[in-house]
């Protein structure tokens, strides 16, 4: 297997084996059951919590394991197998969107009271940084937190969020001074059962075992103590942040595409049209090989930033690069391998095609392709 | 408590089975190797055991090649205190006595109160080590157990196993051998501590001679393995409902006799 050097030692492949023992006997036979309820059951955080796997790289004192980026490749590359793109994306929020900049740059205080719990599993945590005027524009928010005494008073609203139902607590950016450019954001976590936080579910054509909304502030009043970090900062610190979010569909692409690869050849192998299986005809078997180039290539494309992540070098460049070309790669094995199944391919019980509506997001969420190669231009300099 | 736990390590239950080259063994190539599930919950209820008395010791044990090391890992992971791999090539084509005789003397070395496996490996699904082993050693054995509790005094244990309608309960001296049945606990996963731990936990080789063991023929040989022949194909029953129910009655009873 490629990537022995990142994760064959016998330690990596003992955890692989638990963490999927774990996903194939708790959450994959649940994977439907998350589809109607539109979110992830809240006691699997708390499974997830007790067997260590909410805060893998994270530091000891606050319940983490201590451990290097490879071993949570392992978790994410494994937690794809949950058959459910929608739990593996709330899982992922709480484990590398939410709780990446608290734990680097909270206070011990903040930490102690929202980290902890989150490694625990018994909070669940949830991005807030997309408003309904800004996307891709990130400075270009208009959520506002006004200091009063000791607290930050919220109003605004964001949109798109993920584990809006589950959340107990948001990591929010918001503009604290509109005057300061990029130095007048600030992160907060913000606790769901405050006084004038509102939401409302968003209906979405794919993940459909994820709860997305619509988050309403209305003079909600937090703490300042509640800021993560440098309150100057929050829009570097959230920049930051998104490396971590964009290694998620780094990581996961090349192994969920491969997954799909394989069901879909077994479908090909065996049925049979005009007196031949489909695998046998060579407009097929080229689109087996085609997909495999492209599998191959995202897959090393990863390892190279878990590579770096692991060495702990800055991975912004290889990371936009290679979440344009895995993005693209899932929906392309995606709607070819809808082709290969035919009719049963647009039925929703097709794993084929939950993977087409699914991935359609991969190539918007977390930073659009566009936005990623303005990135990558900038870094090239191009 | 010192107890001791013998495990084997076996091919994944989706494992695809092949016969190998060497028509008396299976093709390994390819194979996901995992601790017999069986064993698992002898491996669980030692270290239930060892946390209920608040002290003692669980040792896993394993006759096999070198691969077997990553069965023992698993152990360790899950929290056995220390592994002993019974690794020689003179145990090569092992049969279940040979086994037997190997843990037999580990045992004797190790002198556990309360030795536990699986009630059979699901690979060839022989389920005698245990029963020869208590033979072996002298002591009372209690297969497809369920159910055990050891007395405050360590001298006793009381096990159950389910019968047709029914719970039979035993007690035997220690030390005892019992064999478990799935059903017996709910196995935990090795924690990520656990399995970071196992690394620097022992895992001692044991050669034959160690034991004082010569090398003997397998008593039990295997001559070759079959594969099942092949389910013959499907067949549709054409023509109009009266003829076609007419043909599958004649089919089922003459040519399938299954009424
Ligand atoms: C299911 C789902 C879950 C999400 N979860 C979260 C979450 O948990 N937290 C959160 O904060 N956000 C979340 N998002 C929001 C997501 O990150 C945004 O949708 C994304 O960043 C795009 O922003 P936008 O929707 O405002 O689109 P816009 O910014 O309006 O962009 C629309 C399109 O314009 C194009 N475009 C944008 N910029 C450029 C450019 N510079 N050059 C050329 N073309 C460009 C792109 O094609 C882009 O797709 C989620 C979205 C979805 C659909």
């Amino acid at each position: 297997m490629a990537g022995e050097d990142i994760y064959g030692s016998p330690e990596h492949l003992a955890f692989r084996a638990m963490v999927r023992k774990f996903v194939e006997t708790e959450l994959a036979p649940r994977a439907r059951e998350f589809d109607e309820m539109g979110r992830p059951d809240k006691a699997i955080f708390r499974r997830l919590g007790e067997m260590g796997l909410l805060g893998i790289r994270y530091d000891p004192k606050y319940g983490g394991g201590g451990l290097d980026y490879s071993y949570h490749a392992v978790f994410l590359e494994e937690l794809t197998r949950c058959d459910n793109s929608g739990v593996a994306m709330g899982i992922s929020v709480q484990t590398d969107m939410a709780t990446p900049a608290l734990h680097r740059f909270g206070s011990e205080e903040l930490k102690e009271k929202y980290l902890v719990p989150a490694i625990r599993g018994e909070h669940v945590a949830a991005i807030a940084v997309t408003e309904p005027g800004a996307g891709s524009d990130v400075a270009g928010i208009k959520t506002r937190a006004v200091r009063d005494g000791d607290h930050w008073v919220i109003n605004g609203s964001k949109i798109f969020i993920t584990n809006t139902a589950n959340a107990d607590w948001l990591c929010l950016l918001a503009v604290t001074d509109p005057d300061a450019g990029y130095g007048g954001f600030t992160q907060i976590v913000v606790p769901t059962d405050t006084p004038g936080f509102s939401y409302r579910l968003l209906d979405k054509i794919g993940n459909r075992g994820s709860d997305t909304g619509l988050l309403f502030f209305d003079d909600v009043r937090v703490p300042v103590s509640n800021t993560i970090g440098d309150p100057n900062r929050g829009f570097q610190q959230q920049m930051n942040q998104f490396q971590d979010e964009r290694m998620v569909p780094v990581v996961t692409s090349p192994v969920s595409a491969r997954h799909l690869w394989e069901l879909t050849l077994a479908h090909a192998q065996q049925r049979v049209a005009f007196g031949k299986p489909l695998s046998k005809m060579q407009v097929n078997r080229f689109k087996f090989v085609e997909m495999m180039i492209q599998i191959t290539a995202a897959q090393e494309m990863a390892h190279r930033c878990i590579r770096k992540m692991v060495a702990g070098e800055d991975v912004t460049l290889d990371v936009s690069m290679a979440k344009v070309f895995c993005a693209n790669m899932k929906q392309y094995v995606a709607t070819t391998c809808v082709q290969l199944f035919g009719g049963s391919g647009y039925i929703w019980e097709n794993p084929a095609a939950r993977a087409f509506v699914d991935s359609r997001l991969s190539t918007i969420g977390g930073g659009a392709d566009e936005v990623m190669k303005e990135v990558a231009a900038k870094l090239l300099k191009i | 408590m010192k107890i001791l736990v013998a495990i084997k390590q076996v091919p994944d239950t989706a494992t695809q089975v092949k016969i190998g080259a060497d028509p008396r063994a299976i093709d390994t190539a390819g194979i996901t190797w995992i601790v017999s599930p069986y064993d698992e919950f002898a491996v669980e209820e030692a270290l239930r055991v060892k946390e209920k008395r608040g002290q003692g010791e669980v040792v896993a044990v394993s006759l096999g090649p070198d691969r077997v090391k990553e069965a023992l890992r698993s152990c360790l992971a899950m929290g056995c205190d220390r592994a002993i791999h019974l690794n020689d090539p003179a145990w090569n084509g092992a049969d279940t006595l040979a086994t037997a005789k190997a843990l037999a003397a580990v045992i004797k070395q190790e002198a556990p109160q309360l030795v536990l496996s699986g009630r059979q490996a699901i690979d060839d699904d022989m389920g005698a080590v245990t029963a020869q082993l208590a033979e072996l050693l002298g002591w009372p054995c209690a297969y497809w157990i369920m159910e055990e509790a050891i007395d405050a005094d360590g001298k006793t244990v009381r096990a159950a196993r389910q019968m047709e309608g029914g719970v039979e309960v035993f007690d035997l001296p220690l030390p005892a051998i019992l064999a478990a049945q799935k059903g017996l606990n709910e196995p935990r996963y090795p924690t990520l501590k656990g399995i970071m731990g196992a690394k620097k936990k022992e895992i001692r080789d044991v050669k034959a001679a160690d034991l004082g063991l010569a090398a003997e023929p397998a008593q039990l040989s295997i001559v070759g393995l079959e594969a099942p022949p092949p389910r013959p194909p499907g067949r549709v029953i054409q023509g109009d409902v009266p003829t076609a129910v007419k043909e599958l009655v004649r089919a089922l009873r003459e040519d399938a006799k299954a009424i």
